[in-house]
């Protein structure tokens, strides 16, 4: 008990660092260059210390149920499992997390509600949680994609600077095909998807690859996972885009 | 009533997106490495957590993150401090705020300072730590300044992104090979949970306090910026940290060779 206090103490001056830097240049800015009232400060601040909270008990939780099974499955699945098992695994892995990643449910809210207004889509609930449910979906499925890739180019011994590149012609590509009001959205998607849940599960998985082939280095190989989960998004986003308007 | 019941519709929500995570891990244990589940009641424990602290987190950042990045856009592009010279405008305000959002939000970002330690461990101390941090909260820092000025100025977002790539490819070609999965991960790395919604809110709410401008088309993009200048700055300090070893050597090497030579003759 007393050790999952400390556990939660220290979870929450994490959560307290990372939403610092944000308090202290908006507070610098409001103080030195706007110089007027805040107004609905309080409503702010309840507003930070719900985040604080809930990003706490998040990342507590995460903690305590998910990252052990999680980090020790990929580990096994890694050393000995077969490819077919860990290719599975792998998309599996970044559907799953991506589909739980809160900044993208923040963010394709957020995205639905500009759509509506610019008329993109129908302005009512349902136009709208379908366009949710659709981008967090097709990035799920992209980044689920990605580790297949991540995971197949560990194995395969594969070139990073040649995947990413390709990558890189097939975002140009998709930009000149896909409709316009999709293109920054896409673009951002690629952004959103790394960050509280997925980056430890998927750094355990290219961790324990790249330790378990022979002849590979944990610098070189294990490296380069979270590069595709932050690629695949935006192409597979515009290609969304593009079938949504062709329909 | 009305609260509660919003309250009670988002821990539903968030415990279906939990859910798929959750079914698969514990279906791979079990029934892939057929391994028994370890402490079933820690797990159920931390299973509400994780879902009521994903409810919170996203009932305060509707409240507080969204409104304030679309506060800060707003009061920083308001006319009385954009003054009105000869040559229009003036929204130096809106880019250093930007520019000190994507900084101090990355300097401070844990994920950064893990990668950053490993990094170190793994090149034998060739990539210092906090050289790393720097040269990745420098990328985001631009990246973030350079997006708000695309969106005052309108310009089509790809361009700027196509160009980046292009830079990203010249570097990777002169680059040292060891450090560029690393620089090419880092761009990922940066964008926390925390900071994603707020520089979005910042993208959105500058076009909309723009004229002229669609939030559709110009209000994203910030994140992408801040996902693709840290590769090219995290490219950049290891060329110049390689520059620099390979003068440090090859000027030992000339100090060896003029403390011999007088011995040869």
């Amino acid at each position: 008990m007393k050790e999952a206090l400390k556990n939660f103490v220290k979870t929450a001056l994490g959560a307290a660092r990372d939403l610092a830097p944000i308090v202290i240049v908006i507070a610098f800015f409001q103080i030195a260059v706007v110089q007027a009232p805040l107004d609905g400060w309080l409503g702010l601040f309840a507003g930070a210390v719900l985040v604080l909270l809930g990003l706490t008990l998040f990342i507590f939780g995460l903690e305590l149920a998910l990252f052990p099974i999680g980090e020790s499955l990929a580990f096994a699945l890694a050393r000995q499992g077969s490819a077919a098992w860990l290719v599975i695994f792998a998309f599996l892995l970044g559907f799953g997390t991506t589909v739980a990643e809160p900044a993208l449910t923040a963010v394709a809210g957020e995205a639905s509600k500009v759509a509506a207004d610019a008329g993109a889509i129908p302005d009512t609930d349902e136009a709208r949680a379908e366009y949710v449910l659709g981008l967090r979906l097709t990035v799920a499925v992209s980044v689920g994609v990605a580790l297949i890739l991540g995971v197949l180019r560990i194995v395969l011994a594969w070139s990073l600077p040649v995947m990413i590149i390709s990558g890189y012609v097939l975002v140009i590509m998709m930009t000149a095909v896909a409709p316009a009001e999709i293109i920054g959205v896409a673009y951002d998607s690629g952004g959103v998807t790394t960050s509280t849940i997925t980056v430890p599960l998927v750094a355990a998985l290219g961790v324990g690859l790249a330790s378990s082939i022979k002849d590979r280095n944990p610098m070189t190989d294990g490296f380069g996972l979270i590069a595709f989960a932050s690629l695949t998004p935006i192409i597979f986003v515009m290609l969304y885009g593009s079938v949504i308007s062709w329909l | 009533m009305a609260v509660i019941l919003d309250g009670l519709k988002t821990i539903l929500g968030t415990a279906t997106d939990v859910l798929p995570i959750v079914l698969f891990i514990l279906g791979f244990q079990v029934f892939v490495i057929r391994r028994p589940l370890p402490n079933v009641r820690q797990l159920a424990a931390g299973l509400v957590i994780v879902t009521l602290g994903l409810a919170l987190f996203l009932i305060g950042l509707e409240q507080t993150l969204f409104p304030l990045g679309r506060l800060m856009a707003e009061q920083l592009t308001h006319p009385e401090l954009l003054g009105n010279g000869d040559q229009g405008p003036n929204y130096i305000w809106i880019y250093l705020f930007a520019v000190a959002i994507g900084f101090s939000t990355t300097i401070a970002e844990p994920a950064l300072l893990a990668v950053a330690i490993k990094a170190n461990e793994t090149s034998g101390g060739t990539i210092g730590v906090w050289g790393l941090r720097v040269a990745v909260a420098i990328g985001a820092a631009i990246g973030v300044g350079l997006g708000c000025y695309r969106i005052v100025t309108g310009t089509p977002l790809h361009y700027y992104i196509i160009a980046g790539y292009l830079v990203v490819v010249l570097q990777t070609i002169w680059s040292p090979k060891l450090i560029i999965p690393l620089a090419y991960d880092s761009g990922g790395v940066t964008t926390s949970t925390v900071t994603v919604p707020l520089v979005t809110a910042l993208g959105l709410g500058l076009a909309e306090a723009i004229p002229g401008r669609s939030t559709l088309l110009d209000g994203f993009g910030l994140v992408a910026f801040a996902c693709l200048f840290p590769i090219i700055s995290v490219l950049a300090y290891a060329q110049i940290t390689q520059a620099i070893t390979s003068k440090k050597a090859a000027r030992l090497e000339g100090e060896a060779r003029a403390q011999d030579l007088p011995e040869e003759v």
